[in-house]
């Protein structure tokens, strides 16, 4: 499904808007990272040519090289607001002009990075759901002008005709906050967002850049030198004893634990500070962010889909994620619109409901999988672990005694899939379909039956063996696949589901309005 | 599933055979003229490699389409489109026609030869977002196009 289309008509040069030239500046600022190479290419070219004055010189010509492009690019940036699309002209030798039909854009957003805020600018986005995620972006116009964009696009799906130069039109006329988050959830969020990665960034960085650093990294004996040099003796560390060494070794280790928190709730305030879902007549509304903030609407017929989420520990906590399923992408880390990060289940079956997906209520009739799905899954495991246990023998000459432990995966495995099996549940009521996976992600999807785009019962040779099958919906955006059915329970659900999205006026159900 | 064709669904056109016959053996042949190769850099007796080759490559060539065709299927309803496929892998798929988003008549060198052609529906799931069925007769996926068409309209409507 694609709701955008490429052509190369030159609409007439003298209508449409430009962006606001001060963009120009902040796209200017924000791309210097991607000099950085040319910048070092020019300075390594000229560096044998004696001349230390041109090193400046070739700096400059590169940062005025790039604003003369952008500058360009600018000049030939046109978007036009039409009565039934949205069009957008660009490129500095061949030219595309895009158009994008109102009733194709499914959400609008506007993204302020720290810079762009302070400039009172904003990027618009809008988002068909045609895959690529960059349908169409302003980056940058002024934030009046971003709102009145999509106050406008907003009427125009709903088929009101506002004329262009109307006044700031709508806005908070009928918003209602139906989750918000303060601090200290954010905090607590934070907590549970525990997370190593900045070893993984500083290691990654370390190896890239280790020509700039004085010494390798690597080299252990390095720093027990460079200890030596400010006073610490290896001898030393090694002569304190066993307690001190302890000690030091439950420093080193309670560090790296409070460096991890530390990093999930800075991560996590960046992203969620001042978290606030709101509800208009039109759909969601969510903003949130510390530095850069993001305002993304979403229209509530567009929900396609409820992934509810949880785990072991915040499950324990009382604590659970919502996000819907829809063809828009939400960011680049995240596919789902994020409705609430951490809320309680109250909290989210509360805005679930205002998307108009109920939560389970005891008549959805779940059902546990197959165990044999799990089990064939084990066995097939077994021929693979006997095979390396021979070949350690027989090449590596290993004793045959501590090749056993290799069972040991076969026991890890038969817990895993045990779980797995104890977690999973299917079933469907008069409207929704209900699936549950996962014993350490926890997710549970509830989508509504009408929003089936197909149904599929698929059979691999073991699954026939067995008389099981796996029934995948086709859910724009997301998928939904019940594993371990028996046959015939899923032709069962296929009819059920079938007789609700074929007994349906799909005018009023899908897309365009 | 055992059973070779559920009585409900409409079979391809036998012509699908043909077609899906030549497509194996032309795919196929990048094997033969492997086996070829080994054969006369003649590292085995004589014929130990192009025999077998040649010997499996008719086989699969001969048996293996008929096999397909029986497995193919497919049941026009009034609001919806089935189509089973498979056997070891078996797939059977429904596709209301009001999820259709659109539809794709195609017809390769080797289908316009023998009048088919394959019909693709594409709908918004991210599942199955495309659903073909080959062997079609061209005038048979051409008339399935529109009666699809008209019942998307009607549902429009």
């Amino acid at each position: 499904m694609n709701g955008t289309t490429d052509t190369p008509i030159e609409v007439a040069m003298h209508e449409g808007e430009r962006l606001h030239i001060s963009g120009l500046f902040v796209g200017f600022v924000s791309g210097l990272p991607q000099l950085v190479f040319p910048l070092v290419a020019a300075v390594f070219g000229v560096r044998k040519s004696d001349n230390p004055a041109l090193i400046p010189i070739v700096i400059a010509a590169v940062l005025v090289l790039s604003l003369f492009f952008r500058w360009l690019a600018w000049l030939r940036f046109r978007y036009y607001v039409g009565d039934h699309d949205i069009r957008v002209e660009k490129g500095i030798l061949s030219r595309t002009a895009r158009s994008i039909p109102y009733e194709r854009i499914q959400d609008v957003s506007i993204e302020q990075k720290p810079l762009a805020r302070m400039m009172g600018l904003g990027e618009v986005k809008f988002e068909t759901g045609s895959g690529d995620g960059d349908d169409a972006k302003l980056s940058f116009v002024t934030l009046d002008e971003a709102n009145r964009l999509r106050a406008l696009i907003r009427s125009r799906k709903a088929g009101v005709t506002v004329s262009q130069d109307a006044p700031q039109v709508v806005e908070a006329e009928d918003a209602e906050t139906i989750f918000a988050m303060d601090g200290k959830r954010v905090f607590i969020l934070g907590l549970y967002s525990f997370s190593l990665v900045i070893f993984a960034v500083l290691g990654g960085l370390a190896q890239q850049f280790d020509f700039l650093l004085p010494f390798d990294v690597w080299d252990l004996k390095r720093w027990a030198g460079l200890a030596e040099e400010s006073g610490v003796s290896v001898d030393k560390i090694n002569g304190v004893g066993v307690m001190a060494q302890f000690i030091l070794a439950f420093g080193a280790f309670s560090s790296l634990i409070f460096i991890g928190f530390a990093t999930g709730v800075a991560r996590t305030l960046l992203r969620e500070h001042g978290f606030r879902l709101t509800q208009t007549s039109k759909g969601f509304r969510r903003q949130r962010g510390l530095l850069t903030l993001t305002d993304v609407v979403m229209p509530t017929h567009r929900v396609q889909a409820a992934v509810v989420q949880t785990g072991p520990i915040r499950k324990w906590r009382g604590w659970h994620s919502l996000k819907f399923v829809s063809l828009a992408q939400d960011s680049k880390e995240e596919s789902n619109y994020v409705a609430a990060p951490f809320a309680t289940l109250e909290e989210v079956w509360r805005i679930a409901q205002a998307a108009k997906i109920e939560g389970p209520d005891g008549d959805e009739r779940l059902r546990k999988g197959a165990a044999s799905h799990w089990m064939i899954q084990l066995i097939l495991l077994v021929p693979p672990i006997l095979l390396a246990m021979a070949a350690l023998v027989v090449f590596a000459d290993a004793v045959f005694v501590r090749t056993t432990l290799l069972l040991l995966l076969l026991v890890i495995a038969a817990f895993s899939f045990w779980l797995e099996w104890r977690r999973y549940r299917f079933g469907l009521d008069e409207q929704q379909l209900y699936l549950q996976r996962g014993w350490w992600r926890q997710q549970l999807t509830i989508a509504p039956q009408v929003k089936v785009q197909s149904i599929e019962i698929a059979q691999g040779p073991l699954a026939r063996r067995l008389g099981l099958a796996s029934l995948k919906f086709g859910i724009a955006g997301g998928t939904l696949e019940m594993i371990a059915v028996p046959l015939s329970t899923a032709q069962t659900i296929r009819e059920a589901v079938m007789g609700k999205v074929a007994a349906v006026d799909y005018s009023a159900i899908n897309e365009s309005h | 599933m055992t059973d070779e064709h559920p009585p409900e669904l409409t079979p391809l056109d036998p012509a699908f055979v043909t077609t899906t016959r030549i497509a194996t053996a032309l795919g196929l042949l990048p094997f033969v003229i492997g086996a070829g190769v080994l054969e006369v850099a003649k590292l085995l007796p004589p014929g130990s490699f192009l025999v077998p080759a040649l010997l499996l490559y008719a086989f699969i060539a001969l048996t293996v389409p008929a096999r397909k065709y029986r497995r193919w299927g497919y049941d026009m309803g009034l609001d919806r489109l089935r189509i089973v496929r498979g056997y070891l892998f078996y797939r059977d798929t429904i596709v209301p026609f009001g999820r259709i988003q659109h539809i794709d008549v195609d017809q390769g060198p080797i289908d316009r030869r023998y009048g088919l052609a394959t019909l693709t529906v594409h709908t918004a799931g991210n599942h199955n977002s495309t659903v073909a069925l080959p062997g079609l007769a061209h005038a048979d996926a051409l008339a399935m196009r529109e009666a699809i068409r008209a019942a998307i309209r009607q549902d429009a409507l």
